[in-house]
């Protein structure tokens, strides 16, 4: 069991459901004026007594934010390299007894370059590599020639693949690779086992290490998250921080970054049980970075236009734009006039996207709320390669 | 660049060469290259300093950072900010000069991402090499005294201690130790990261530093180039009053009449 599992372990989801429901406004008010805030400011800030005050929370996460980042939001964009899953995670559009077969593809190096040079023509310097989980068809070895292939492209190359050992960590970074992406989509064991049935992924406690291994393999950046709606979504985010806090003990040399996926449209065989409203969302994320001034938060197209624009002053640090969350999106399978010359066929897509504004227009956005879009912020002097 | 002024007074001096200002600017964080133009602009800043991270040095964005500082009046002193080792340093400060920047580097080595804080066994390493490479090197370092001497007798150009986190706005918490550098150096003593007040820059110029350098109370004022004016005022009078001759701090009152008068002229 990792240093964290420990932590966890004395975290039930009893305990936060208690202190949650004990929080009183008092204890609020205690929370923002603290000097450092630890796991009992953190479940204050969380609790229902707090929605009360999501206005002082957000003017402190936006003077954090500000001393950190500054008025700058880094652009990124995400590039589905495969759709194949082994995995079955329910709610998931890649899972495998989805079926799809004929909707399944892997790019090849030549196709992975077209959708690079079409990414990288709209301004990115920094790329998000995704798979689903195939390893034995999407192996470590061709992750890792898209990551060389991308790196000829782009400044910054990150990855969002399944949990691997450290060993293949190493060698993606060996080809340049920043950060590692990976969710935990939920930290509550029970609602883990439930909902990832099949594949590597079931393997809770391999995912819950895996971060710790990227960290000790050299990724420069580790983004985790929680899937909000899978659990209780007040204590998948009191987890998630605690997570946070633990890696940048370990991986002190890796910058923490923390994403808010919030699961809005999922396949038919899934009900999302914990429905997480925007107000929900505003508040998990003030939290989070009352509790992690320091850390990035992305943004991803999964929200709508006008909260995304709304979220830009309020602590957020990474936006995606023009995003396709398809094998192929951006050149090779995309739908365009002439279909036949852009190869367009019908590719299985992980989720749907709420904005769906081209790249200029989302940058339009970010300088209309005071805010820099930075396209670069990494240079491959600091590559091992 | 030429030389702008060999007649100023009071200049400071950095490996050969004259800045009529004391007041060195940070470039990141500002909501736009026009706020920082404004700022730097008001502020009368000579050197200017770039994270090399954050720019294509081959293929310059038109609203980027480097479409606000004119090379010609300004010094564009390239910074090493996101190295985590000095190779890294090294790697980023050849590729600078490579692509045509003057030979200059702000060398900041800074391998934990939360504070920022600069790795003191890397900067030593990177500006033993640097130096040998002819580059001019500008240390952002702890405030260790030293490491201060360590670092001058590599053959760097300054030193830059920290007055406390970068980005805090909390000013000179490294005081003492500040003042125990200066007191020692050969090379100017640049304040760098921490000072969040114009206020914060008098007292460190005050204090007897060369020259400070600031970017966090900048970018985030609301105006920008007033802003950038308070500093340069400040850390001009903080100068003009470490110049005249600012008498010790006294926290009692003065005896009014001379303890040891007793004992006759």
């Amino acid at each position: 069991m990792t240093d964290f599992a420990h932590t966890l372990n004395a975290w039930p989801a009893e305990r936060i459901a208690d202190g949650l429901a004990a929080a009183r406004p008092a204890d609020v008010e205690a929370a923002l004026s603290a000097q450092e805030r630890g796991p009992r400011e953190l479940l204050a800030l969380l609790s229902p007594a707090a929605r009360a005050y999501l206005e002082p929370m957000a003017a402190e996460a936006q003077r954090l934010t500000r001393w950190h980042f500054g008025r700058t939001i880094s652009l990124y964009a995400p590039l589905y390299i495969s759709n194949l899953c082994a995995a079955d995670c329910v709610y998931c559009g890649f899972a495998a007894r989805s079926m799809n077969r004929e909707k399944r593809v892997t790019l090849n190096p030549a196709q992975i370059e077209m959708e690079c040079a079409a990414l990288a023509a709209h301004g990115f310097e920094s790329v998000l590599l995704l798979t689903g989980e195939a390893p034995k068809t999407v192996t470590v070895g061709y992750i890792a020639q898209a990551v060389s292939l991308a790196r000829r492209h782009f400044a910054s190359v990150s990855a969002e693949i399944y949990a691997i050992d450290e060993a293949e960590y190493r060698q993606l970074v060996a080809e340049g690779l920043e950060g590692v992406t990976l969710y935990m989509e939920t930290y509550h064991r029970p609602t883990y086992a439930e909902v990832h049935l099949l594949g590597g992924k079931a393997d809770y406690d391999y995912r819950l290490g895996a971060m710790e291994r990227a960290g000790a393999a050299g990724a420069r950046k580790l983004n985790i998250g929680a899937l909000l709606g899978l659990f209780e979504p007040r204590a998948d985010a009191f987890w998630t921080a605690l997570h946070g806090r633990h890696l940048q003990r370990v991986c002190w040399r890796s910058a923490l970054g923390i994403s808010f996926p919030r699961l809005l449209h999922t396949p038919e065989r899934f009900d999302v049980r914990y429905k997480v409203t925007d107000a929900d969302l505003v508040q998990i994320m003030l939290a989070m970075r009352l509790f992690l001034p320091e850390s990035g938060f992305n943004l991803s197209t999964r929200e709508a236009p006008a909260l995304r624009d709304r979220l830009i002053p309020l602590g957020v640090t990474h936006m995606s734009a023009g995003s396709s969350t398809q094998p192929g999106g951006y050149a090779t399978y995309r739908r365009g006039e002439a279909d036949e010359r852009t190869n367009f066929r019908e590719v299985l897509e992980q989720f749907a996207i709420d904005d769906q504004r081209p790249v200029n227009e989302v940058v339009a956005a970010i300088r209309r709320a005071g805010y820099d879009p930075v396209w670069k912020d990494y240079d491959h002097a600091f590559d091992r390669a | 660049m030429e030389d702008p002024a060999p007649y100023i007074i009071d200049p400071l001096v950095i490996a050969g060469r004259s800045f009529a200002s004391r007041l060195m600017i940070g470039t990141g964080k500002f909501p736009s290259a026009a706020a920082l133009r404004q700022c730097i602009d008001a502020s009368g800043a000579e050197i200017i300093t770039v994270a090399l991270r954050r720019v294509d040095l081959n293929n310059p964005d038109e609203q980027g950072i480097l479409s606000a500082i004119d090379p010609d009046r300004k010094l564009i002193l390239p910074n090493t900010s996101g190295a985590r080792t000095a190779d890294e340093a090294v790697r980023l400060a050849k590729l600078a000069r490579a692509a045509g920047l003057p030979p200059w580097v702000k060398l900041e080595l800074t391998p934990e991402p939360r504070h920022l804080l600069p790795d003191p066994i890397e900067t030593l390493r990177a500006a033993e090499m640097l130096v040998k490479e002819g580059f001019v090197v500008l240390p952002y370092i702890q405030a260790d005294p030293i490491l201060a001497k360590r670092l001058e007798e590599a053959g760097t150009a300054t030193v830059m201690p920290l007055g406390a986190p970068i980005g805090s706005n909390r000013g000179l918490k490294t005081r003492d130790l500040v003042r125990i550098i200066i007191e020692q150096a050969t090379v100017p003593v640049v304040v760098d990261a921490g000072l969040g007040a114009p206020s914060h820059a008098a007292e460190a110029m005050e204090l007897g530093a060369d020259a400070v350098l600031v970017n966090t109370a900048l970018a985030d004022a609301t105006d920008h180039a007033e802003m950038g004016r308070a500093f340069a005022l400040a850390t001009e009078a903080g100068r003009r009053a470490y110049r005249a001759g600012l008498g010790p701090q006294r926290y009692s009152a003065e005896a009014s009449s001379p303890l040891t008068g007793f004992l006759g002229a």
